[in-house]
């Protein structure tokens, strides 16, 4: 079988679990797409997670109720071993990046991570991803069971199938959680979730302050409807909050627009945004590197381009 | 208490990047200890700068000979000596964490710093595989570490912020941007890496296996129009993007 371990977040399915699902029925490979639900009080999950799969596994157990790497792990392997699943995918979320290695190792088996496309060739699996800061596309394969991340917003979310899958309660032997959560701090951003975004407004150091954040940034955002992204430089400064983060280590996105406001364009940027369907750019620098992937670009000052910009649009 | 340290080899970022055959052709990059790597140095270092009993600081690195030079710059950072297990050969992480793990238990290891995440590969997986074989938890993202006895306690990024946490030695913690500001090697110290032990191993030593193949890599480029508007007479730039964005790339109503 095919063994996916659902994403969820407060008590219902997560899209990525939805495009997972997507990924196991094009990865050429055999047998029913299985879904285990891990968590506690999960039952609304399952239901949702039974109308995309052939079946459901759920693991509802107080021990469960936060996330653990050892745990989560743990529990994955075990699921695969007495299904016999020869392909388990896990998200390419921090967390599943984080279990996923762990699982390969259990299984004594190969890992392929963050895969934008999945494919068979004869009894490998074959996996697409993107390396050296998404410059390059890369195919990989292996043999046998193998483990596999997924990339959140690489495949289209599964829709519901005419008859749900079954669901069936499982049982597992679980570790005691050897790291200790002492604190947490949740970080949200207020907008539209950036990964579903069809626009995004991103603003960089350039946009000058908090304040003109908001003013410029959002400002357009709403005039236009689009969701907010930020730089690194300006989640450093405290401008903006992490989730909102676009490059290597934030988000990855491919809107239909990506207008991006006093952002020099630096590779980790570049990273996670330069699959956008098109790429609108405002800087005063018309050297900014953000302009030779452009497809549209306003050498001037903020200050002045984006009101215009606010103002022409409401029209 | 022993820590090892990974240290790969990575094209700089700015670097041009080739493709010849099926990989990626490094031939003439300019290549640099990748800046993760940079962080767990300098954690460990700063880890026995604090008064934590540390011994020895030891660096790994699986790679070609060329690795070498990463290895001296964490010796001229101030690591105590390396080990380099030099092969041609690419492994994956699953495979690679056999060699971690195996020095690690060779030399009395009871903390291991690794990147989070490489500017080649990004495969966040080479800590949290050797930290599976080791049977040691494992601490990602982390952005603050103290130790204190046998106690690590610190802060990194979850899915959706960031926690505060605290386990018990041995560990693995991978690093990311925020943890700390690495040093500078000095000249005196370049020199004084110099005479510092790099320890050759043979990878048939390990019995390496690898997992996974390359079958192809492409560079991907999308063209794009590149149409650039002069900015001097905002209303008039601010009406022409305007108009191309909703006639030409359709993008808004
Ligand atoms: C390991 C690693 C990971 C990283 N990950 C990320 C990541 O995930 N995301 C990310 O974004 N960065 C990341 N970075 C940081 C990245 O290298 C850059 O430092 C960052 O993207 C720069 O942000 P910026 O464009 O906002 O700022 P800057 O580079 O300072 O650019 C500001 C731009 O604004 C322009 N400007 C200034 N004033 C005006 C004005 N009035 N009107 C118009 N234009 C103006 C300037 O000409 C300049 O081009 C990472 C770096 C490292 C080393
Ligand atoms: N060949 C290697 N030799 C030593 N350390 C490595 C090697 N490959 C990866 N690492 C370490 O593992 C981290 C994560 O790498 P990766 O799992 O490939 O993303 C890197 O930052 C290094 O610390």
């Amino acid at each position: 079988m095919i063994l996916i371990v659902a994403e969820h977040t407060a008590g219902k399915l997560a899209k990525s679990t939805l495009e997972m699902v997507t990924a196991a029925r094009e990865s050429g490979r055999e047998g029913p797409v299985t879904l285990l639900v891990l968590g506690q009080n999960v039952a609304a999950v399952a239901t949702e997670a039974a109308a995309v799969a052939d079946q459901v596994l759920v693991a509802d157990l107080p021990q469960l109720a936060a996330y653990n790497a050892e745990v989560w792990a743990a529990a994955a392997t075990q699921i695969a071993q007495e299904g016999e699943a020869h392909t388990i995918i896990i998200g390419g979320s921090r967390s599943g990046r984080e279990y996923a290695p762990r699982v390969a190792v259990k299984l004594d088996a190969p890992y392929l991570e963050d895969a934008i496309a999945l494919g068979s060739n004869g009894a490998a699996l074959q996996a697409q991803r993107y390396t050296y800061l998404a410059r390059v596309t890369e195919t990989v394969e292996a043999d046998g069971t193998v483990v596999v991340t997924v990339k959140p917003g690489s495949f289209a979310p599964a829709a519901p199938a005419a008859t749900p899958g079954e669901q069936y309660d499982v049982e597992l032997d679980l570790p005691a959680p050897r790291v200790q959560v002492t604190g947490r701090s949740v970080e949200k951003s207020s907008r539209v979730a950036l990964t579903e975004a069809e626009v995004i407004v991103t603003g960089g150091r350039g946009v000058g302050s908090t304040e003109n954040f908001t003013r410029y940034v959002e400002g357009l955002a709403d005039a236009i409807g689009a969701g907010v992204g930020a730089t690194r430089a300006v989640v450093d400064a405290g401008w903006r909050p992490y989730a909102e983060q676009v490059g290597q280590t934030g988000k990855t996105v491919q809107p239909k627009a990506y207008i991006a406001l006093g952002v020099s364009g630096a590779v980790q940027h570049l990273s996670g945004m330069g699959k956008s369907k098109n790429i609108i750019a405002i800087n005063k620098d018309a050297e900014a590197p953000i302009f030779k992937v452009a497809d549209y670009g306003i050498v001037g000052d903020i200050n002045e381009i984006v009101p215009a910009l606010i103002e022409a649009s409401r029209k | 208490m022993n820590i090892l340290t990974l240290v790969r080899q990575v094209p700089d970022a700015e670097a041009r990047i080739k493709i010849s055959g099926q990989t990626v052709d490094l031939e003439g990059a300019t290549l640099v200890i990748d800046g993760m790597d940079e962080y767990g140095v300098e954690e460990a270092l700063r880890l026995r700068e604090s008064g934590a009993p540390v011994e020895q600081i030891i660096a790994l690195a699986v790679g070609p000979k060329k690795v070498e030079d990463a290895l001296r710059t964490a010796l001229a950072m101030g690591v105590d000596r390396a080990i380099h297990v030099e092969t041609d050969e690419k492994y994956d992480a699953v495979t690679l964490s056999r060699v971690v793990a195996q020095v690690a238990q060779a030399e009395n290891v009871t903390l291991i710093l690794a990147g989070g995440q490489e500017t080649d590969w990004d495969s966040q997986a080479l800590g949290a595989a050797s930290a599976e074989r080791l049977g040691w938890p494992q601490l990602t993202w982390t952005n603050e570490l103290k130790l204190d006895g046998d106690t690590l306690t610190g802060r990194h990024d979850v899915d959706d912020g960031n926690e505060s946490f605290s386990a018990t030695l041995p560990a693995v913690v991978t690093t990311q941007q925020g943890l700390n500001e690495p040093r500078y090697p000095t000249l005196p110290n370049i020199m004084k890496a110099k005479k510092k032990e790099l320890r050759k191993d043979d990878p048939a030593a390990y019995q390496l296996q690898g997992k996974v193949r390359s079958v192809n890599a492409e560079i991907q480029t999308r063209a794009r129009r590149n149409t650039m508007i002069d900015g001097k007479d905002p209303q008039a730039a601010a009406q022409q993007l305007l108009e191309l964005l909703r006639n030409e790339a359709k993008v808004i109503a």
